[in-house]
């Protein structure tokens, strides 16, 4: 039995870094790398909280986290594809500025309660006959809105990216940028567009933290999950369906230092606390030794200039 | 309507006139927030550079932080010449910190000159071989160094905090997680009433600048880091090279991990770092790649970081302010340097009647 | 009725004039040749229609309308599809999705009617091509019958071909004029951009020359001399004839035994390669583009990993060592590439920075001597009149012909034994061109050896005494450079063997 509740909170704990990773997907498939996604995560998680605390309302919390989000993917946007900046310190720069903001705004929130009416809301709940499945139905099927919401949204994208138009014009900006502009792509506008809407569901999975999963807001509520979020993209190979699988793999590796305590094995917490970062390293060693076809966008990192002579 | 083409050249005084006027916008946009938080900028600004040297106190706290930011930025920058996008200075420092740690609180009987040498030997080893590793991955399998650097962050506090909590633990702080102090031996020394850090920086920015600008060494560095098919062309060992200045670039940052946990902790945690590896990077980057001008970025930034550390106090701006401010300022050097490499020209334009077609064929 | 008219076209790039006022029209149902040499801007002319270049003055004219063409986004839904000389390809996906992208359409892509679509396409204009394949699976020829679908299937009426012929073998090059008189007949106008007169005069209406930015004048295509065009491509009458000087030294400098390379995906570049080169010669090298012309030269070099085979430089193993080993040896081996900023300069950097790269070891100790490597470049700029504002300028800002001068200047002045250039003259203008065959002659009075791998078929044949072909990474001759016609190492580019005799001229 202690399996099962062990596998679901992985679940609970893994869908964070899923919202994160999913948004940090969308982005590197247009051609940028924003390794700023810890500052995103930090601005949806005040956004949220501060968003419900003043509105009471969960669906605005979530709406003003995506609509800030989007916002900081935009100034991302503008630095990195009109200005054409460097998107590394770019996207240091964003998460330096993402955590001054949070604790900024944050500082009115401290030691704030979400209402009663709010955390209803969350309450885990079955879906009818997949529920049911054995195991699986316990583990997956037996969680609150926002999880589901979590599948939902890496199913869409990958139906997305796989055969819709856009999805196509999308990697093909983020393949080869001259290509798509010779195809007539508008390549700023796929990648605004893109990276804002990346930018919110990263933001969202902030918000996921400070509305359902701790609830609250607190200084680096975050801890981290921003950078491994960074690293599953890379493990999930750019797959929004891989995603699903790294985030809760990740999610579990999380919490199973408390798992293990309980279980009187005489390793410490704290080592225990390294091993998702050394599993994200194995898997970018074993990604590089055995080099399939690569799947990082060709374009990756680079920024685009129409008259390249 | 505006069309951006890429300039051919630029002269030095005009990039500079950019890069600066980009800084002072940032500072402009910022006193307006300040405005709207009820407080009058030049008083806030005025007070920050107070903050700073003010007094002699207040001008060592600054120069302490100057010291480890400008060495990390010496650190990485060589790394960043190689176009190796080293972000794990934070590690690198911790690191370096824990090897020196272990010497000081393992031998603690050695004569002070031979216990801070040996600190000092462990620290760029321990530094150097943090770096070192992703640097063979990078090298032998192009494994992404961005995030193996980054990883290593992660995997070095964790193991600081293991030590803190657990082996390190010291028994005499009653139950508190702290790891001992050092003995006086292993405290370096100071001059002119700041610990010598100053005086290794000096000497390792000249050092370095020699090394890149006059040396064969710093030579190859720089054809490698523009072109690695000229370089190998050219007869260079790269790999060789390569390995060699990543180790260089740790075993600095492990140096300043060093000189934080004697010079100023006197002991080791998990938060001696505290973020400015990070910072240490933006430094670099914002010394255009010239050695010369670190120390004077590291500055600016130690005065930005102490003087809202004072102001905080003082008028009840929050630490987080200050890093908004380093955002912002950021933001508008990024978006400068792009003033720096083009140049917008406006074409009229005319009608434009599109005629649509339909398909190719029928 | 014109399709389409350009007025007055003026296009800069800094301090350089890609085109200065030039007009231009392309009649209904013409196929229109632009022919000029490198750098003419007969690209950048191209590129303006394209919506890839703005004029900075200038009209273009459409079916008699006004237009501008601020995209290439523009430019497709006007009708005009330009194939450019790089494929612009995303090589990992499939012909489907490359044609399919930017294209409007339904919200999800129904494949099965794509697929059935681009085939009919493809049938129609005789341009076979599987739509499920990937694109990094195609031969050059195959991705450039996809880039040619590609502005079909989004409507384009006006055809651009940028250099189309530059890498097929005279074969492929027959095909492709099949299909461009296809599309002719069906009503498409085209343009063809390109500096080879045989072909120009084998398939245009008529025939647009540029030079140095420049229109010169338009001709129809009627009793036309390949001499003629030259003439006002070249502009004065220009000596064609390079000089082939006699030697009698005739130690074997190189031999390469059995030579077999494999690329990424394991596939043979070079199989089995065999052959000497001799000190006091020029050894020329043709072949279509990707024969293996790339790996040879980079193998001997040491820059290439070799799976099979020998090469030794004056009876000494060079086989995998790497240039630094070669180096210490003290053979003096001297390598020009191809790529001149990407290997052989380094682009960002100046004159003197880029003298250095060879030299910098020469003083003893660990600094390095720029006063010595400034007084080499002043000699080099003197000696080689190179075109710079200074020795500080960084090598990038030069001109084609000038990075070249830098690039071979720099290595002769070391003295080598073997000299092993690709590509030499390209991007060069005739004076340039000519002092570079000049500078090769020289050495090989020197009795050094040269290895001169060309794409001009009469440049190679007036400068090499012997020349060997290669196609698909093998020998198909090595022949005496007076004892061959040019249709001759057409064949042999082809893959055909020269049977006996020899093919009719």
């Amino acid at each position: 039995m202690s399996s099962l509740l062990f596998f679901s909170a992985a679940v609970q704990a893994g869908t964070p870094l899923l919202f994160a990773t999913l948004g940090e997907i969308l982005t590197e498939k247009s051609g940028n790398l924003n390794l700023g996604v810890e500052g995103l995560m930090l601005i949806g998680a005040v956004a949220g909280f501060a968003a419900g605390m003043a509105t009471q309302s969960v669906i605005l919390a979530i709406l003003f986290a995506a609509i800030a989000g989007a916002a900081a993917g935009c100034l991302y946007a503008f630095l990195t594809v009109t200005l054409r900046a460097n998107q590394v310190v770019t996207g240091l720069s964003l998460t330096i500025f993402g955590t001054g903001v949070s604790g900024f705004a944050g500082k009115y929130l401290m030691g704030l309660v979400l209402p009663e009416s709010m955390k209803a809301v969350f309450v885990n709940f079955r879906v009818p006959l997949l529920g049911s499945i054995p195991v699986l139905g316990d583990v997956f099927f037996n969680q609150n809105v926002f999880v589901y919401f979590g599948y939902l949204l890496a199913i869409g994208m990958g139906l997305y990216l796989s055969y819709s138009r856009y999805g196509l014009n999308l990697r093909t900006v983020g393949e080869n940028p001259y290509a798509a502009d010779a195809s007539g792509i508008q390549v700023s506008t796929y990648k605004y567009v893109h990276i804002m809407i990346g930018s919110a569901i990263s933001a969202l999975g902030g918000a996921y933290l400070s509305l359902v999963y701790v609830p609250a807001w607190q200084e680096n509520v975050t801890a981290g999950r921003g950078w491994i979020a960074v690293a599953l993209v890379i493990f999930a190979m750019w797959s929004p369906y891989k995603a699903i699988l790294g985030a809760f793999l990740f999610g579990g590796l999380d919490i199973i230092g408390f798992r293990i305590q309980s279980m009187d094995i005489a390793i410490s917490q704290y080592l225990i606390d390294m091993t998702p970062y050394l599993v994200t390293i194995l898997v970018l060693i074993m990604n590089s030794v055995f080099k399939k076809r690569d799947q990082a966008p060709g374009a990756l990192s680079v920024s685009y200039f129409r008259e390249e002579r | 309507m505006l069309r951006i083409a890429k300039r051919q050249s630029i002269s030095k005084r005009k990039s500079a006139f950019i890069r600066i006027s980009g800084i002072l916008s940032a500072l402009v946009l910022m006193s307006f927030f300040l405005l709207a938080m009820g407080l009058n900028p030049f008083k806030v600004y005025g007070a920050m550079i107070a903050g700073c040297f003010g007094s002699f106190y207040r001008f060592r706290q600054t120069i302490e932080l100057m010291i480890p930011l400008s060495l990390a930025a010496l650190g990485i920058m060589i790394a960043f010449k190689m176009k190796f996008w080293n972000i794990g200075a934070e590690g690198q420092i911790l690191m370096g910190a824990m090897a020196a740690s272990f010497v000081a609180l393992n031998m603690p009987e050695l004569p002070k000159p031979v216990l801070l040498t040996l600190m000092g030997v462990a620290g760029l080893l321990v530094g150097g071989l943090w770096a070192f590793i992703p640097a063979i991955f990078k090298v032998k399998y192009e494994t992404n160094e961005t995030l193996f650097t980054l990883m290593m962050n992660y995997i070095a506090i964790k193991f600081v905090i293991y030590l803190q909590y657990g082996p390190w633990k010291d028994p005499g702080a009653m139950g508190f997680p702290k790891i001992p102090n050092f003995v006086d031996g292993a405290i370096i020394p100071e001059l002119f009433g700041v610990h010598i850090g100053w005086v290794i920086l000096i000497a390792l920015t000249v050092l370095f600048y020699v090394l890149l600008n006059k040396t064969k060494l710093g030579y190859e560095i720089s054809v490698i880091g523009e072109s690695q098919n000229t370089a190998r062309y050219a007869g260079m060992n790269v790999n060789r090279v390569v390995l060699l200045s990543l180790f260089m670039s740790g075993a600095i940052c492990g140096l300043v991990g060093m000189i934080q946990a004697s010079g100023v902790a006197g002991t080791l945690t998990s938060g001696l770092a505290g973020g400015m590896g990070y910072t240490a990077i933006i430094v670099a980057w914002l010394s255009q790649m010239q050695i010369q001008f670190v120390p004077v970025i590291g500055l600016l930034f130690a005065v930005l970081v102490q003087g809202a550390s004072y102001i905080q106090t003082a008028f009840q701006i929050p630490q987080s302010a200050a890093e908004i401010l380093q955002g912002i300022i950021l933001f508008f050097a990024l978006g400068s340097e792009f003033f720096v490499k083009y140049t917008l020209h406006s074409i009229k334009e005319s009608k434009t009647k599109e005629k649509v077609k339909g398909a190719a064929y029928e | 009725m014109n399709v389409i008219e350009l007025k007055n076209i003026t296009k800069r790039f800094g301090t350089v004039t890609a085109n200065d006022h030039v007009n231009f029209d392309l009649e209904a149902g013409e196929i229109h040749a632009i022919l000029g040499e490198n750098g003419a801007g007969k690209s950048s002319l191209m590129n303006v229609l394209a919506g890839v270049y703005q004029p900075e003055i200038g009209e273009i004219y459409l079916r008699g309308e006004r237009v501008t063409i601020p995209s290439p986004r523009h430019s497709i839904k006007m009708g005009i599809g330009m194939i450019h000389q790089h494929f612009k390809l995303v090589e990992c996906h499939t012909v489907l999705e490359n044609m399919i992208a930017g294209v409007s359409g339904k919200f999800f892509m129904n494949q099965k009617k794509l697929s059935k679509e681009i085939e009919d396409l493809s049938e129609r204009y005789g341009l076979k091509i599987n739509p499920n394949a990937r694109i990094d699976t195609l031969s050059v020829a195959e991705k450039q019958r996809v880039e040619i679908l590609k502005v079909l299937y989004r409507g384009a009426k006006v055809l651009i071909l940028d250099e189309p012929t530059a890498v097929l073998t005279p074969q492929e090059t027959d095909n492709l004029f099949e299909i461009l008189r296809k599309l002719k007949s069906d009503g498409h106008a085209m343009i063809i951009i390109t500096h080879k007169l045989d072909e120009v005069i084998a398939i245009s209406d008529r025939i647009t020359v540029m030079r140095k930015g420049v229109k010169i004048k338009t001709l129809i295509n009627e009793n036309l001399s390949p001499r003629e065009l030259t003439n006002e491509m070249v502009g004065k009458a220009v000596e064609l004839t390079i000089e082939c000087p006699a030697t009698d030294c005739r130690n074997t400098l190189l031999n390469v035994e059995n030579l077999r390379i494999l690329n990424s995906d394991g596939r043979p570049v070079l199989g089995g390669i065999s052959f000497d080169l001799s000190g006091g010669e020029i050894l020329g090298v043709a072949g279509v583009a990707g024969s293996g012309q790339k790996e040879l030269c980079e193998s001997i070099a040491g820059l290439e990993t070799i799976k099979d085979g020998q090469i030794k430089f004056n009876n000494s193993d060079i086989t995998g060592r790497s240039p630094r080993e070669i180096l210490e040896l003290g053979i003096s081996m001297s390598f020009v590439p191809e790529d001149r900023l990407g290997m052989g300069l380094v682009a960002g950097m100046d004159l003197v920075e880029n003298v250095l790269l060879k030299s910098y070891r020469d003083k003893k100790g660990l600094f390095v001597d720029r006063e010595a490597a400034k007084a080499h470049a002043d000699l080099l700029v003197d000696k080689l009149n190179i075109d710079t504002p200074d020795i500080y300028t960084p090598v990038r800002q030069l001109s084609g012909g000038n990075i070249q001068k830098v690039l071979l200047g720099r290595e002769i002045e070391m003295q080598p034994e073997l000299i092993i250039t690709a590509y030499p003259a390209r991007g060069l203008d005739v004076g340039s061109a000519h002092k570079v065959y000049d500078l090769l002659n020289e050495q090989k009075l020197q009795n050094n050896g040269i290895m001169f791998i060309g794409e001009d078929l009469d440049v190679l044949l007036e400068i090499s005494d012997r020349i060997m072909v290669l196609c698909e990474g093998k020998i198909t001759g090595i022949v005496k450079a007076d004892e061959v016609s040019k249709e001759d190492l057409g064949y042999l580019m082809a893959g055909r063997s020269l049977e006996g005799g020899h093919s009719n001229a």
